[in-house]
């Protein structure tokens, strides 16, 4: 009964979303608030709708009926319950019905706590969502109906692919999307801004959450996503530039861009046009990124049911969303009220250089995504370019805007001085500087990229902090003056803080990981040491260890260093149902660096093919990106963020407005 | 001219979206081989490994069928093939290795980690013999007759299905050919 249930939610659901587009959207256009009323409700009853069919196909999985397709193909009767939960949205299907889930979510935010927007606002807004949702229930429900019956009904059902079967999974896709649909927030308020003719500060203040919610989520989501790589694909590589990868980094960029185009656009009214445009761009990026992965244009590792139906499916609604949005830009941008005047070095300008690196930083990684695809729709030989091709491209623009990040905050608004400029950087600079020379002397000349990482890992955690140090008055004023300086700080500026220096920390890993990284493969017996960037790695024993529903071989590994000894095991396991097997590496975390060991099959003579490296300072890496999504949140909690705080609109200056305008 | 710079993007987004079309109506894993029929494109690699012998075509004409794999050290889907192509050298299918784009000491380097399941590795480092046969991305896979001529190209990961369905039949059908 349960797929019926959730069959019928979904049409519903399919339907209120067409309800909520439409009233809200005429209600907008009439002032009519009865109609604009039918459309908030319809977006409650669509979240309630999805949210049923959801716990619909949950149930499914849970109680294992594999009557219901998608439950035979991607779970199994021994699959423990929590991962029968995950397979939920381990599939495609199942993913998209996340997808629309989170999506009904935001759109139910928007009626639940839009009451400060202007009416027509939030209507039109409710509209956009109610458009998107209704294009993706449709997607969901004619191309890959999650609720298809199988008959006969077999006695138990498939695997879900073990690699999948991981705490990762459970955590990694929900957080992703809602990074991912939470631009839908941004899409559909410049979409309505649009129509209104209309965007100020107020219109500033209500994106800017939500921009910041869905960027803290992508922040964690691709954490996660390079954690879990890291850990699962059994040689601790942490990125790979795969496409799928790509597909959640390019929004990240851009979200990056549109956090902080939209912080101008708050304070000084300024950038208006600009930051519509990344708002739009933003959200057919995350699009795209559905796209993707399951249009099968590109083949990735993880891509799901390759099906060209549903490729065609969502071009077609990529192409009218994102195809009508910047129509309606290039209609309605250039009617929008030009921004305040700045000058060319001022905090606004150190924001517009930001957005253009961002914005051409996700360009190289676009190009390097689809470049097989141009070069097909040419007919010219199909080329793929490979991370090689991403480490040459992608660094000389992702340096100077890391040399940026300390850059911007210490401008003033409006106009600045080179000169006080230099003064206010000075000390980040030298320290960074300082950093250089000696890590130049240490690893010597010839490695001048690990010296100019570590310079630039320090500029960054350095320059973040000195935003304090000169908010404080530290030098200047008295303890009792800093002391309420420190108290007085906003949340949003730890928040800045965190953000930067999390950023310096990421550097600083990824510096370490790609620079000092060393390995070992050899043949092992029960008892063989070795040593390995100062630690001595012993074989203890190895042994069967059954699992719930596969078997593994399992390693016990001593690993002794100065600062002591540890245990740790590696596991190879062989899932009997699907006849794959993963591996689970042991791994010594250290702050700085980790043992990475994993086994290969073992031989007949009892010895084991043993791999292990030394990965330095690889956890600053996450660390770096939790502490930068931690920064966010703190940001977050600011009260100057907060919805419906008093209205400040910044008066633009009346003359040569039209100049400062990007 | 204003206008004019507002109606960037959407012209810009008609190209991509122009290009996304027409790659949807090829299927990236059937792109038809040109190769398909004819003989190995002539091509003399030297090896990975210092001392190994290096991968020239006529190695792939020696009386036997056998599959010639591209792949490469930064490629991750072929960390993924390669549990499935040691399989296929325990059972004995004489698998030739290219490494395509590849520094020859990476290649080696993953070779060494991950085992190694080929018979003889040539190093690709320019993609040269790569454009000569056609290759489109890693890991690709063809199935060479014994004259030498490619009969059949695999692009992705060989999962175990291809190999029951497809792989294995064909290769079992080139043997029995005089």
């Amino acid at each position: 009964m349960t797929a019926e249930i959730g069959q019928l939610a979904l049409i519903l659901a399919l339907l209120l979303a067409l309800v909520q587009g439409a009233a809200t959207l005429w209600g907008a256009w009439r002032v009519d608030p009865v109609m604009m009323a039918v459309g908030r409700s319809a977006s409650l009853l669509q979240l309630l709708f999805v949210g049923l069919a959801f716990c619909s196909l949950a149930t499914a999985y849970a109680l294992n009926d594999f009557s219901v397709s998608l439950v035979a193909q991607h779970s199994n009767s021994t699959q423990p319950l929590v991962y029968r939960l995950g397979a939920t949205w381990g599939s495609h299907e199942g993913s998209m019905l996340l997808w629309v889930l989170i999506l009904a979510l935001y759109g139910a935010a928007v009626a639940i706590f839009g009451g400060t927007l202007r009416q027509t606002l939030q209507a039109r807004v409710l509209g956009v969502q109610g458009i998107v949702a209704a294009a993706f229930l449709g997607f969901l429900f004619f191309t890959s109906n999650p609720f298809t019956r199988l008959f006969p009904v077999p006695p138990d059902g498939a695997e879900l692919n073990p690699i999948l079967q991981d705490p990762g999974l459970v955590f990694h896709p929900p957080v992703l999307y809602t990074g991912y649909v939470g631009l839908s927030m941004a899409f559909s308020f410049a979409i309505a801004a649009l129509i209104e003719g209309r965007v100020d500060a107020g219109w500033a203040r209500w994106v800017r959450p939500w921009v910041l919610v869905a960027w803290i989520f992508l922040t964690v989501g691709i954490a996660m996503g390079s954690l879990w790589a890291y850990y699962t694909l059994g040689w601790g590589g942490w990125w790979y530039w795969d496409p799928v990868e790509n597909a959640s980094f390019m929004p990240w960029l851009l979200a990056t861009a549109l956090l902080h185009s939209s912080l101008v656009l708050e304070r000084r009214g300024a950038l208006i046009s600009w930051t519509i445009l990344l708002a739009i761009l933003a959200f057919s990026l995350s699009m795209v990124g559905t796209f993707l992965v399951r249009s099968g244009v590109l083949t990735s590792v993880h891509a799901f049911a390759v099906d060209s139906r549903r490729g065609v499916y969502i071009l077609a609604v990529i192409a009218v969303m994102t195809g009508s949005a910047l129509s309606l830009f290039a209609w309605r941008a250039s009617t929008l009220r030009t921004g305040a005047l700045f000058m060319i070095l001022s905090r606004e300008s150190g924001v517009v250089l930001n957005n253009l690196f961002l914005l051409v930083a996700t360009g190289v990684v676009f190009t390097g995504t689809f470049y097989p695809v141009f070069l097909d729709a040419m007919n010219l030989e199909k080329v793929s370019v490979g991370p090689p091709w991403f480490k040459i491209v992608f660094t000389p623009f992702a340096v100077p805007l890391l040399l940026l990040v300390v850059i911007g905050p210490m401008l003033n608004w409006r106009r600045d001085e080179l000169g006080a400029l230099w003064r206010r950087v000075r000390w980040p600079a030298g320290l960074a500087g300082a950093a250089l020379v000696i890590a130049a002397l240490f690893v010597g000349l010839g490695h001048v990229f690990t010296a100019c990482g570590v310079g630039l890992g320090v500029w960054l955690v350095a320059g973040s902090l000195m935003v304090l140090a000169r908010r404080w008055r530290i030098g200047e004023a008295g303890l009792a003056d800093i002391r309420r300086l420190v108290r007085s700080t906003p949340l949003a500026v730890w928040g800045l803080v965190l953000a930067h220096a999390g950023l310096g920390v990421l550097t600083l890993g990824v510096t370490g990981m790609t620079s000092w990284q060393t390995n070992k493969v050899l043949t092992m017996v029960p008892g063989q040491s070795v040593t390995l960037a100062g630690k001595t790695i012993t074989l203890d024993t190895v042994q069967s260890a059954p699992g719930p529903n596969y078997e593994a071989t399992a390693a016990r590994f001593n690993v002794s260093s100065r600062f002591g000894e540890r245990a740790l095991t590696s596991e190879r396991r062989v899932f009997p149902v699907s006849q794959t097997h993963t591996t689970v590496a042991a791994i010594g975390l250290g702050l700085f660096g980790n043992t990475y060991i994993s086994i290969g099959d073992p031989n007949p003579d009892g010895s084991l093919v043993v791999r292990m490296w030394d990965h330095p300072l690889v956890d600053w890496i996450w660390g770096g990106g939790l502490i930068m999504a931690l920064g966010g949140a703190v940001s977050l909690t600011d009260r100057g963020l907060r919805v419906g705080a008093a209205n400040r609109v910044p008066q633009p200056l009346p003359a040569a407005a039209q100049a400062a305008s990007a | 001219m204003r206008r004019l710079l507002f109606l960037m993007p959407v012209i810009a987004f008609m190209l991509v979206a122009a290009a996304f079309l027409a790659g949807l109506g090829r299927d990236p894993s059937k792109l038809p081989s040109t190769l398909i029929g004819k003989s190995l494109p002539a091509f003399n690699l030297p090896p990975v490994r210092a001392g190994d012998v290096g991968l020239k075509s006529q190695d792939l004409s020696s009386g036997q069928p056998a599959l010639l794999n591209v792949f490469a050290s930064w490629c991750v889907s072929c960390r993924v093939e390669h549990p499935m192509l040691l399989e296929l050298k325990a059972e004995g299918v004489p698998v030739q290795g290219l490494d395509w784009k590849d520094e020859a000491a990476d290649g080696a380097r993953y070779l060494a980690q991950n085992g190694d399941p080929y018979t003889l590795v040539g190093n690709d480092r320019t993609g040269r013999a790569g454009i000569d046969l056609g290759v489109a991305g890693v890991p690709e896979t063809f199935v060479v007759d014994r004259k030498g001529q490619v009969r059949y190209k695999h692009i992705g990961p060989i999962a175990p299905e291809d190999w029951v369905r497809t792989i294995k039949p064909l290769l079992d059908r080139l043997r029995a050919e005089s």
